[in-house]
Formats: C-alpha cells, sequence, structure tokens
C-alpha cells in the first residue's frame, strides 16, 4: 500500500496544500498510484482518467488558489454522471464508447471549484440495483469483506471512499442509491432534497425521484461537498431557486431539545436483529446527549415499495426510450432495418435487470394498467408525503436504520428481484416525499458496518448534519476502517 | 383484484418496449414479473379514493425564459457519437420496407 485516505479530512487536505506541504499534482499521482495497487481486486472504478486528472492538477497548482476547500483534491464520480469528452456510461453496454458533449451542472461546480475527477465509480446498469451486481462491465466489492456486495446502486462510489483510494465521491439516489452504499461501507452519503442540486447531465431513471449527493468518511467532508454541488439552475427546470446555506453551519452546535421521531413500522419484520439493535443503540445516544425521542407512526410504509416500483419503472421506461442506437453509443451491428436497428440494440444493449423494470413500466402505462398500478402507485405517493407532514408539524427529524439487513454475499440475491427490491423499504419513502435523507455509520455488528438514517423536512440538510455530527463525534467510528491490500 | 399476466401479454409489451424475447427467457420474464405484479398488488388494500395522485413534489410551477436561440456549435462532436454517420448527417438502415430506393 502506498498511499490512502483514511486519517485525513478534506480540511487537512485543504491546509496541506495551502502550506506547500504537498502539491495537488504530487496528491494526485498518489491517489493514483494507489488506486492501481488496490482496484484489481476492489473493482470499484469502471475507468480512470489519468490524464485529465494530471492535467487538473498541475492547472490548480499553477493557479495556486487553494481557497475553494476541494481545490487540487481528488475525488470519484458515478459513471452516470457527464463529463464532456470522457467516456461515461452508465454502466451500460448501450453507452459503451459514450463520450457525452457536455458537462453535467454538478461536473461544471466541482471543475470550477478545483476537483480533480480522478475517474468513473463502477454502479449498478444505470443506477438500477442495489449491489452493483448489475453493471456490464465488473463486479464492485464490499470494502470491509470483499466476499460481500457493496450496496448499490452508488457501490464503485461507497467503495472507493471506504477503501481510502478518495476522500469523497458523487452517487446518485433514486431508491436509496447513495443511503444504501453508504451504510453498507460505514459511511456518511447525503441524499440531499429534491430540486437542491441540479440533475442536468444526470443520466435520467426516474426524474421525479433522482437526486445527487455527496458519499464521505466524514460528516464535515459531506456538508463541504455539498456546499459545492448545489444550488438553483436554469438547465434543470425541477432545480429550486433557493439561496444555498452553509450546510455546515450548525455542525458542532448541540442537539439539546431536539425532537426525534422513530417511526414503528422502520422496525418491523424483515429487520435484522443486527440492525434493530445498533440503531436502537445509537438512538438511546442521542437521548443521553439532550434530544427528546418519541415513537411515531407512518402508517403507509408498508406500500412504498410497491408504489416505488412502480412510479420508478414507469419513469425509467419512458426515460430510456432514447437508447435506440441511432444518435450515440452501441448499435446493434446486424441489423438490417430501423426497427432492427431499435430491437436489436435494445435487446443486445440492455441487461436483465434494465429489461425487468422497462417491462414493468412499459405494462404499468399500458391502458389495461394504468388505473390499478400507475395512477394507484401515486396516489399511496400523496399519502405517504401526507405521513411525513404530519410528523414533521412536531418533530424535527425521523431516524431509523438506513437498510433491514447489513451487506449480503455477492450472487445471494441477484437472482431473485423481489428479495432485492425489499431492500430498499427504509429509503425509498425518503425519495417518494423528496426529502433530505442522511446515512450515518452506527457501528458495527460481526465487524461489518450498520447504518443508521435521518430523514429531515425539505431543504433542511443542515439540521441532518448538526444531529449527525454530534453522533459521529462521540463515536469516532471512522476511525476504523477496512484492511486494504494493494498488488 | 388478481391481475395475473399471460405470456402473450408479456411478448406484447415487450413489443411496446422495443425489446425481443426467446421463448425460455419470455417464460422467465412471466414469472418474475407475476411475482413483482403480485407484491404490487398489496396496493388495492389501500383506500384512495378522492386521493389526488402526485407525479412530482418540486414547488416549482414553471421556469420561463427568454425564447433565444443558443447554438451549442456542437454538430461535429454530437454526430462523432452516431454509430454510422455519412455526408455530415446520422447513417440508418432502409427506413421504407418493400420499395425500391428512391
Amino acid at each position: 500500500m502506498t498511499f490512502n485516505y483514511f486519517d485525513k479530512t478534506l480540511a487537512d487536505l485543504n491546509a496541506d496544500l495551502k502550506a506547500g506541504k504537498i502539491t495537488a499534482e504530487e496528491l494526485t499521482k498518489e491517489t493514483l498510484a494507489n488506486i492501481q495497487a488496490t482496484d484489481e481486486d476492489l473493482q470499484a472504478f469502471v475507468r480512470m482518467h489519468e490524464d485529465e486528472a494530471l492535467a487538473k492538477a498541475r492547472a490548480v497548482d499553477e493557479k495556486g488558489d487553494f481557497s475553494n476547500p476541494l481545490a487540487g483534491i481528488p475525488m470519484a464520480i458515478k459513471d452516470n454522471i457527464a463529463t464532456n469528452g470522457l467516456e461515461t456510461t452508465g454502466a451500460s453496454h448501450i453507452l459503451s464508447g459514450f463520450k457525452p458533449v457536455y458537462d453535467a451542472t454538478v461536473t461544471t461546480k466541482l471543475n470550477d471549484a478545483g476537483a480533480v475527477i480522478v475517474g468513473k465509480a463502477n454502479m449498478d446498469e444505470f443506477a438500477m440495483g442495489g449491489s452493483t451486481e448489475t453493471s456490464y462491465y465488473k463486479k464492485t466489492k464490499n470494502a470491509w469483506d470483499h466476499t460481500k456486495v457493496p450496496g448499490g446502486s452508488s457501490g464503485g462510489s461507497a467503495a472507493a471512499v471506504a477503501a481510502g483510494q478518495v476522500p469523497y465521491a458523487l452517487g446518485s439516489d433514486t431508491g436509496g442509491s447513495i443511503r444504501q452504499p453508504a451504510a453498507f461501507n460505514g459511511l456518511v452519503g447525503m441524499k440531499p432534497t429534491y430540486g437542491r442540486v441540479s440533475r442536468f447531465g444526470l443520466f435520467a431513471m426516474a426524474s421525479s425521484l433522482d437526486q445527487i449527493g455527496p458519499l464521505t468518511r466524514t460528516v464535515k467532508d459531506n456538508a463541504l461537498v455539498l456546499n459545492a454541488i448545489s444550488g438553483f439552475d436554469k438547465k434543470d427546470s425541477t432545480s429550486v431557486e433557493l439561496e444555498v446555506p452553509d450546510f455546515a453551519e450548525k455542525i458542532g452546535q448541540d442537539i439539546k431539545g431536539m425532537k426525534i421521531a422513530v417511526p414503528e413500522e422502520y422496525f418491523q419484520e424483515g429487520i435484522s436483529d443486527e440492525v434493530a439493535t445498533q440503531v436502537k443503540a445509537a438512538i438511546v445516544q442521542l437521548e443521553a446527549m439532550g434530544a427528546t425521542v418519541d415513537k411515531v407512526s407512518l402508517p403507509h410504509t408498508q406500500y412504498g415499495v410497491a408504489a416505488y416500483y412502480i412510479l420508478m419503472s414507469s419513469e425509467a421506461s419512458s426515460n430510456l426510450q432514447r437508447y435506440d442506437g441511432i444518435r450515440y453509443g452501441f448499435r446493434a451491428p446486424d441489423a438490417k432495418s430501423l426497427e432492427e436497428v431499435y430491437k436489436n440494440t435494445r435487446t443486445e444493449g440492455f441487461g436483465d435487470e434494465v429489461k425487468r423494470r422497462i417491462m414493468l413500466g412499459t405494462f404499468s402505462l399500458s391502458a389495461g394498467a394504468y388505473d390499478a398500478f400507475f395512477k394507484k402507485a401515486a396516489q399511496i405517493r400523496t399519502l405517504i408525503i401526507g405521513d411525513f407532514n404530519k410528523v414533521f408539524a412536531d418533530y424535527d427529524l425521523i431516524v431509523g436504520p438506513t437498510t433491514p439487513t447489513q451487506p449480503y454475499g455477492i450472487g445471494e440475491e441477484i437472482g431473485d428481484p423481489k428479495t432485492m427490491y425489499l431492500g430498499d423499504v427504509l429509503t425509498i419513502p425518503v425519495n417518494l416525499a423528496g426529502l433530505p435523507g442522511l446515512s450515518i455509520n452506527a457501528g458495527f455488528n460481526g465487524g461489518m458496518p450498520v447504518g443508521m438514517q435521518l430523514i429531515g423536512k425539505p431543504f433542511d440538510e443542515a439540521t441532518l448534519y448538526q444531529v449527525a455530527y454530534a453522533f459521529e463525534q462521540v463515536n469516532h467510528f471512522y476511525d476504523q476502517h477496512p484492511v486494504v491490500e494493494g498488488k | 383484484m388478481a391481475t395475473s399476466i399471460s405470456k402473450e401479454e408479456v411478448a406484447h409489451v415487450a413489443d411496446l418496449a422495443k425489446l425481443s424475447f426467446s421463448d425460455q427467457e419470455l417464460e422467465h420474464f412471466t414469472g418474475q414479473l407475476q411475482e413483482i405484479v403480485a407484491m404490487c398488488e398489496k396496493m388495492a388494500e389501500v383506500d384512495t379514493t378522492n386521493v389526488e395522485p402526485t407525479f412530482s413534489v418540486t414547488p416549482n410551477v414553471n421556469h420561463l425564459r427568454e425564447d433565444v436561440a443558443d447554438n451549442w456549435h456542437e454538430k461535429k462532436a454530437l454526430l462523432a457519437q452516431a454509430p454510422d454517420e455519412a455526408a455530415d448527417l446520422i447513417k440508418v438502415p432502409a427506413i421504407l420496407n418493400g420499395e425500391d430506393e428512391a
């Protein structure tokens, strides 16, 4: 092992760069060398952008301005976020070789901040999956146990940060795809409020649910990255015209008197004893710090998975119509007619999970099924939002587990889509309601991390960071890190 | 309300989605879709009389902008992404069947 980010926060790195203890170029070279040594095992990256990263680092050094906390620091970006001229595929065969002709807005913001994008993190194909096993390209491993899945769909982003390859990464979250891999790898993962971060240049899966957010080792780091990527964007009409606060502004404030709601439905059947025990202990700690904790009910929780899979699949089936082999990416080589171009390209270009969701979505939107499925799901979404509104009338935040179980073995659940879908039961309602949700490591069981989810009021990410930080500072779980062997 | 999806229906949906499946794959997908649809039928338990559906949670109504043409000047870069191009256009196989080329 050459180099890693286990012992440095973004603030430490920024101080080193400012003091000239290390240059951005040196830092980037170390980072690339370490990834080369460790990623043969971990498989967190689908592709590296070494030349561009080094060029960027040199440019930042030349400018010598490290006033931005991300300047000159390497990071990883999920493979569904567009980078101008650099291959971006959504881990799908159908986009092999695709080089976007523009940057996603978050990419532009990172570039402006002086961030050094070292490569694209692996993911489930088009973000459809919870284990990063549906990637066309490779299977990423859990940083803590290489026989286990890293979670997903942002599994590459999570594994790369947990293994100390990069200090932070961006992921995207439609039904839990940032929070669940963060939980599975002992990280802080934030899905911001819908509309907080521009989706321009994010490969659309379910447009009413998708959000981009950061995965980091510490709470403060996470807030710093969210500061950099948030804000209204005229290229995304669903981004919100609100001033972006300093998300770290409440970090360090005590949580005395904070009103925390714990939904009883979040500890019901399907939740493993290990997860329940760990998260309950964490909640007792929050109470000991002065928060008041009450049991509440979110009665429609159990219908969230069904409503989500109908709405998400319907939106995805429509969004993925654009992949037809005409304008970019892969085209089936043997097609003799236009109809064959469409059908053969999509049949050869998409993997099974993507096809399954396109089929479910197309079915849900078809004339005979629309009322019983699509419309019904959208009505249940209204009821789920109502459940949250009722609780937030009296409470500051909601706390519970992020996932029903700890990470499972690679290959264990991939053949059983239904079981995999039920793993999203605790994260899905947050996307349906557009709320901010953060996962933080609540400790370890059997050597593997357990995630605790904090859910906030719309645009109140700062309170989530405040509570997460208070919890982090009494436990320091981030001091523990996986054993990573280099080659 | 028990919706069961037949293999024929799945084949029809596949056609709408521009996907093709072998007979064996169709069998497999029909089984999995039936299981997922059965899970989703749980929604029928919920009384949604007079509940408005939610399709988006954005508080935005509309973002209007000036109607100004904006040329991204990226024709070459875009064409370079196309699997096949000719004469500054994207090339595809014949669109009309059974007719002589014009």
